[in-house]
C-alpha cells in the first residue's frame, strides 16, 4: 500500500493543483511535497534489508494480454524513490523566489512528473514500466516549452521526438520478450526474465539494441547525447534540474532493472561495447566541458560525463559496480540539483551565465562561495564527499572487468577536477567584474536549500553504510538473476 | 438489420417532411432512431450470427459492433454538425443524403455477399459525392466532389470488375462460397482470380485512401465542407476497414502470400506520404487529411497480420476496431474544434489556432488531448490503438513493418505539436475570441471523457468478438 501512496499522492496533488488556482500557492506545493518526502523517509526506514520485493501491490489492469498493475521497491528502487522524493521539495522550494506564469500549472506539472517517476522506480511489470516512462516525458516537455528560454521550440521538440524514439523502441524490445512468455504471455518481470533466458542469443541482440536505445537516449551514452546539452541549457532552472537531478537516473536504473536481466546473451555479446560508448562519453564530454563558457552548458557535458560512468560500471556487471551505479545515482542526483540551482542564483543576481564575466565572488559574498566550494568538490569526488564513495565503487568495479578500461575512466577524475576548478575560479576567485560588484550573499531562504545539500553531500561521503547496505541484498540477487542462476529470491 | 431498416425508413421520412412540412421536430426524431438502433443492436448482441435472404447479410459480433460504432459517431456527428447543416445547407436533402450514407455504411461491415458490398460502397459514397459539393458556391467545394466523384467511379469500376472475375471463378458472389473455393483448389488457381484479388484491393484501398489512391483525399478533404471531411475522415474509413478486413480474412485468408506482402508495401508508402504530406501543410484542415492518410497506413498494418494459418482470426479485427474507434473519436473531436474555431476566424490554417490557448482555453485543451491521442502519446486511446496494432504485427513476426511505423509515428508527432504549439506558444495578435456553443462544449467534453476512459481501461473495447 505504502508504494500506491508514493505513486498516487503526487497525482492526486497534480490533480488539484491544475484545478484550484490559489495565491501563495508554493507554500502549499512545498509542504505537500515534504509530505511525500516524509512518506519515502517511512519506506525507508521500515524497510527490510534483504532481497524481497517490499511493499507490493498486484491488481490486474488488462488482463486479456496480461497486464498488471505491479508495483513494489526493493533495494534498487529504494534509492531512486528517495532520491526523487528528497530533491523535489527542493526544487519546488528553489523557485520560490521566482515570478511564474501560471504558477497552479506549473506545480501540478511538477507533481505529475513526480508521480511517473515513483511509478517508473516501482514499477515491476513492463507495461506499466512503459507508460509511466511515457507519462514522465509530457511533463517535462510542457515545463521546457512554457517556461523555457530562447529558441525552446526548436530544441524541446528534438528533445520529444528523440526519447520518443527510444521508448517507442524499447516498447517493441518488450513486446518481443513478451511473446516468449509461456502460456497466454504476461508484462510481468519475473516472467520476462524468464523468458529471456529461451529465446535465441540472435533475438536477445535485437531486444538489447531495442531496449538500450531507450535507456541510453535518456542517459545520455556517447553518441545519442545531441539533445541534452541544448535541452539543459533551454530550459527553466527547476526544468533543468528535474531532468538532470532526477530524470537521467530513469535510463540507468532501467539499465539495472530491464536491460541486463531481460537481454543477458545480449549484453554479454554487445555489453562490451556499450562499455566503450559509455567511457567516450566519458572523455568526449569531459574534454568538452573544460571549454565551455556557458556555466549551464558546462554542467550538461559534465553530466553526461558522469553518467558514462555509471553506464560503464552498471556494464562490468559485479556488485561494486552495481553498489556504485546506485550510490552514484544518489549523489549525483544531489550534487548536480545543488549546482544548477547556485548558477540560477548566480544568474538571477548578475543576469548572466558566462563564466568569463563573472569572477571575484569570494570576496563579497564568502558564504556563497563556501558552500559552492563544499558542492563543487562532491562533484569532483573529493575522499570524504559523497561523489567519492560511488566513483570509487564505480572504478573498482571496472577495473575487475578490465583494468584498461578502468585506467581511462578512471580519467573522469583529472578531467572533473579541471572543469569545476576552472569553472570555481573563473566565477568566485580573481577581480570582481562589474556584474558582480554588488553580489548579494545568501539569503535565509536559499540557505534553507543549501546547507541541507551541504550536509548531504558531507555526511554521505562520510557515512554511506545505510545506502550501502540497503542496497547491497538487492544487488546480489540481481546479479545471481543475469548470470543465469536459478532465481532465488526475487519473487 | 433492425438498425438498417430503421435508418432507411428515417431516411424517406425525411425526404417527404418537406412536403408534409414536418421539419420541427426531424433532428430530435432522426437521434432518438439512432439511440434506438444502437439499443437494437446492443439487444441483439452475443447471439449467434443472424443470417439474413440467404447470407446477403450477415450480423454477426463482429457487424453489430460496428454498426454500434458507427450509429454512435453519427449520432455525435450530427449533434456537432446541427449549426452546419441547418445554417448552411438545405436541412433535409442533406440529413436525408446522410442518413442514407449511414446505411450504406453498416451495409459494408455486415455485408455476406460481394454484391451487398458492392451496394453498400454506393450508397455511402453517392450521398458522399453530392455533400462534398454542398457549398455550392464556392470553387473549392465544387473541385472536391468532382473529384471525388470522378476518381471514385473509377475506383468503383475496378471494385466491379474484381468482383466479376471472382465470380467467373469461383462461380459465387457468397463469401464463404468463395473462401470454400479457395480452401478447395489450394494452390490451383487461374490467373483471372488473382486479378480479381488485385482489382479488388485497388477498388477497396480507393475507398480508405491508401497508397498509391491517396490522391484525390488532400484536395476532396481540404475542399468539402470541415463537418463533411468529419464525416468522411471518420464514418467512411471505418466501414471500409472493416469491409476490408471481413473481405480479406474471411475470402481470401488462404491466399495470403499473394496479398500480404502488397499491403504491406502499401502500408509502408501511406504511412510515409501521410506523414510527410502533413509536415508541410500550413492548413490545418489539409494537414489532418495527410493524418488520416497516415492512420490509413497504420490500420493496413492491422490487415497485413490477419493471421493466415488459423482460418478465422478476430484478433485483428479487434485490434482494427479499437484503432477506428480511438481515432474516429480523436479526430471528431478535432474536426470539430476546427469548425468552430474557422467559423470566428474565418480560416482553417493553423495560424487560426494561434494563442487558443488564451482565446479559448476548454478547446485549447480538448484538441491538445486530442492531438495527442491522435499521436499515440499514452495514455490515451490512439496509443493503444497502435500499440495492438504493433503487437498483432511483432505477433505475425513483422518487425521491419513495426519498426517502419515507429519512425513514421515519429513524424506524427512532429506535426501534432506543430498545432499545439500554436495554441500555446504564438502570440493571438488580433484573433478574436472563439465562442463555442455549450452543447458543442458538453459534446466535445463527453468525447474526451471517453477518449480518456479508452486509454485506462482498454480492456472494455478489446476482446470483442
Amino acid at each position: 500500500m505504502l508504494t500506491a501512496l508514493i505513486i498516487f499522492f503526487p497525482f492526486l496533488l497534480s490533480f488539484l493543483f491544475f484545478i484550484f488556482k490559489r495565491n501563495s500557492l508554493i507554500n502549499l506545493a512545498f509542504g505537500a511535497s515534504i509530505l511525500e518526502l516524509l512518506v519515502c523517509l517511512v519506506a525507508f526506514f521500515t524497510f527490510q534489508k534483504n532481497a524481497e520485493v517490499q511493499f507490493p501491490l498486484e491488481f490486474s489492469w488488462i488482463p486479456s494480454l496480461g497486464i498488471k498493475f505491479k508495483v513494489g521497491i526493493d533495494g534498487i528502487s529504494l534509492i531512486l524513490v528517495l532520491l526523487t522524493g528528497l530533491i523535489t521539495p527542493f526544487i519546488i522550494l528553489s523557485s520560490a523566489n521566482k515570478n511564474i506564469e501560471n504558477p497552479n500549472a506549473f506545480y501540478g506539472l511538477i507533481f505529475l512528473m513526480q508521480a511517473a517517476l515513483m511509478g517508473v522506480f516501482t514499477a515491476f511489470d513492463g507495461f506499466l514500466f512503459y507508460i509511466f516512462w511515457e507519462l514522465a516525458l509530457l511533463p517535462i516537455y510542457f515545463i521546457c516549452l512554457i517556461w523555457g528560454g530562447e529558441n525552446r521550440q526548436k530544441i524541446t521538440l528534438k528533445f520529444f521526438i528523440y526519447t520518443i524514439l527510444g521508448s517507442l523502441l524499447m516498447l517493441i524490445g518488450f513486446i518481443i520478450v513478451y511473446l516468449h512468455t509461456p502460456g497466454s504471455h504476461s508484462f510481468d518481470w519475473n516472467q520476462m526474465v524468464l523468458a529471456a533466458k529461451q529465446m535465441s542469443s540472435g533475438l536477445q541482440v535485437w531486444v538489447f539494441w531495442l531496449v538500450f536505445m531507450a535507456f541510453a537516449i535518456k542517459m545520455p551514452v556517447f553518441p545519442f547525447h545531441t539533445w541534452q546539452p541544448d535541452t539543459y541549457t533551454v530550459a527553466p532552472a527547476q526544468g533543468t534540474m528535474l531532468l538532470s537531478a532526477i530524470m537521467l537516473k530513469m535510463g540507468t536504473y532501467g539499465v539495472l532493472r530491464w536491460l541486463l536481466p531481460i537481454a543477458p546473451l545480449g549484453v554479454a555479446q554487445w555489453g562490451d561495447f556499450a562499455m566503450i560508448l559509455c567511457i567516450i562519453g566519458i572523455v568526449y564530454a569531459g574534454i568538452i566541458a573544460i571549454k565551455q563558457t556557458d556555466f549551464k552548458t558546462l554542467i550538461a557535458y559534465s553530466s553526461i560525463s558522469h553518467v558514462g560512468l555509471i553506464g560503464a560500471g552498471m556494464f562490468a556487471i559485479n556488485v561494486q559496480g552495481f553498489q556504485g551505479a546506485l550510490m552514484q545515482m544518489l549523489s549525483h542526483g544531489i550534487s548536480v540539483f545543488a549546482l544548477f540551482y547556485i548558477i540560477d542564483l548566480i544568474e538571477t543576481r548578475t543576469k548572466t551565465r558566462n563564466l568569463n564575466e563573472l569572477g571575484g565572488v569570494r570576496s563579497i559574498a564568502p558564504q556563497f562561495a563556501t558552500v559552492f566550494m563544499i558542492i563543487m568538490l562532491g562533484s569532483v569526488a573529493l575522499p570524504l564527499t559523497n561523489g567519492f564513495v560511488g566513483e570509487f565503487l564505480l572504478l573498482n568495479g571496472l577495473y575487475q572487468y578490465n583494468s584498461i578500461y578502468a585506467a581511462i575512466a578512471g580519467l573522469t577524475i583529472i578531467l572533473g577536477a579541471i572543469y569545476m576548478l576552472r569553472s570555481y575560479q573563473l566565477s568566485m576567485l580573481g577581480e570582481s567584474s562589474a556584474k558582480t560588484n554588488s553580489f548579494p550573499e545568501l539569503s535565509s531562504s536559499e540557505k534553507l536549500i543549501l546547507i541541507p545539500m551541504v550536509v548531504l553531500v558531507i555526511v554521505l561521503g562520510v557515512y554511506p553504510q545505510p545506502i550501502l547496505s540497503a542496497t547491497e541484498p538487492a544487488v546480489k540477487s540481481l546479479i545471481n538473476v543475469i548470470q543465469q542462476n536459478p532465481i532465488l529470491t526475487v519473487r | 438489420m433492425k438498425s438498417i431498416i430503421i435508418l432507411s425508413g428515417l431516411g424517406a421520412l425525411t425526404l417527404f417532411s418537406e412536403i408534409i412540412n414536418f421539419k420541427k421536430w426531424l433532428y430530435p426524431i432522426i437521434l432518438l432512431g439512432l439511440l434506438a438502433c444502437i439499443g437494437f443492436a446492443i439487444k441483439d448482441w452475443g447471439a449467434p450470427a443472424h443470417h439474413f435472404y440467404n447470407n446477403m447479410m450477415v450480423f454477426d459480433n463482429m457487424a453489430i459492433a460496428f454498426t454500434i460504432l458507427l450509429c454512435s459517431i453519427v449520432f455525435i456527428w450530427l449533434i456537432l454538425a446541427k449549426d452546419f447543416l441547418s445554417n448552411e445547407t438545405h436541412l433535409t436533402d442533406h440529413l436525408s443524403l446522410i442518413l442514407f450514407a449511414s446505411v450504406g455504411a453498416m451495409m459494408m461491415v455486415s455485408y455476406g455477399n460481394l454484391v451487398m458490398l458492392f451496394l453498400g460502397i454506393e450508397t455511402l459514397s453517392i450521398p458522399l459525392y453530392i455533400m462534398a459539393g454542398s457549398k455550392k458556391n464556392s470553387l473549392n467545394s465544387n473541385e472536391s466532389a468532382l473529384k471525388y466523384f470522378l476518381m471514385g467511379a473509377f475506383a468503383t469500376g475496378f471494385l466491379l470488375y474484381g468482383i466479376a472475375l471472382i465470380y467467373g471463378v469461383a462461380g459465387a458472389f457468397h463469401l464463404h462460397t468463395i473462401a470454400d473455393y479457395v480452401v478447395a483448389e489450394r494452390g490451383n488457381y487461374p490467373m483471372m482470380f488473382y486479378t480479381g484479388i488485385l482489382f479488388i484491393l485497388i477498388g477497396i484501398s480507393f475507398k480508405v485512401s491508401a497508397f498509391p489512391f491517396q490522391f484525390w483525399a488532400p484536395d476532396v478533404y481540404t475542399g468539402a465542407p470541415t463537418m463533411v471531411t468529419a464525416f468522411m475522415s471518420t464514418i467512411v474509413k471505418t466501414a471500409a476497414f472493416a469491409a476490408f478486413y471481413r473481405l480479406f480474412n474471411t475470402c481470401f485468408a488462404g491466399v495470403g502470400a499473394v496479398w500480404i506482402k502488397m499491403v504491406i508495401v502499401m502500408s509502408v508508402a501511406t504511412l510515409l506520404i501521410g506523414n510527410i504530406g502533413a509536415i508541410i501543410q500550413t492548413n490545418l484542415k489539409r494537414m489532418l487529411a495527410y493524418s488520416a492518410i497516415a492512420h490509413a497506413g497504420y490500420l493496413l498494418i492491422g490487415i497485413a497480420s490477419i493471421d493466415l494459418t488459423s482460418g478465422n482470426d478476430s484478433s485483428s479485427g479487434n485490434t482494427i476496431f479499437y484503432y477506428t474507434l480511438a481515432y474516429s473519436i480523436g479526430s471528431l473531436i478535432s474536426f470539430g474544434i476546427l469548425y468552430n474555431v474557422a467559423n470566428s476566424t474565418e480560416s482553417d490554417s493553423i495560424e487560426a489556432f494561434n494563442g487558443l490557448g488564451k482565446r479559448n482555453p476548454f478547446l485549447a485543451f480538448a484538441m491538445t488531448i486530442s492531438l495527442l491521442s491522435l499521436a499515440g502519446i499514452p495514455p490515451m486511446a490512439g496509443f493503444f490503438g497502435k500499440y495492438y496494432l504493433f503487437l498483432s504485427a511483432i505477433h505475425q513476426g513483422k518487425i521491419w513493418l513495426v519498426m517502419f511505423a515507429v519512425l513514421a509515428s515519429l513524424i506524427g508527432i512532429y506535426y501534432y505539436l506543430k498545432v499545439i504549439i500554436a495554441m500555446y506558444f504564438k502570440p493571438q495578435e488580433n484573433l478574436p475570441i472563439v465562442v463555442v456553443k455549450e452543447y458543442h462544449e458538453i459534446t466535445i467534453a463527453f468525447l474526451l471523457i471517453i477518449l480518456i476512459v479508452l486509454g485506462l481501461a482498454p480492456e472494455l473495447f478489446i476482446k470483442l468478438f
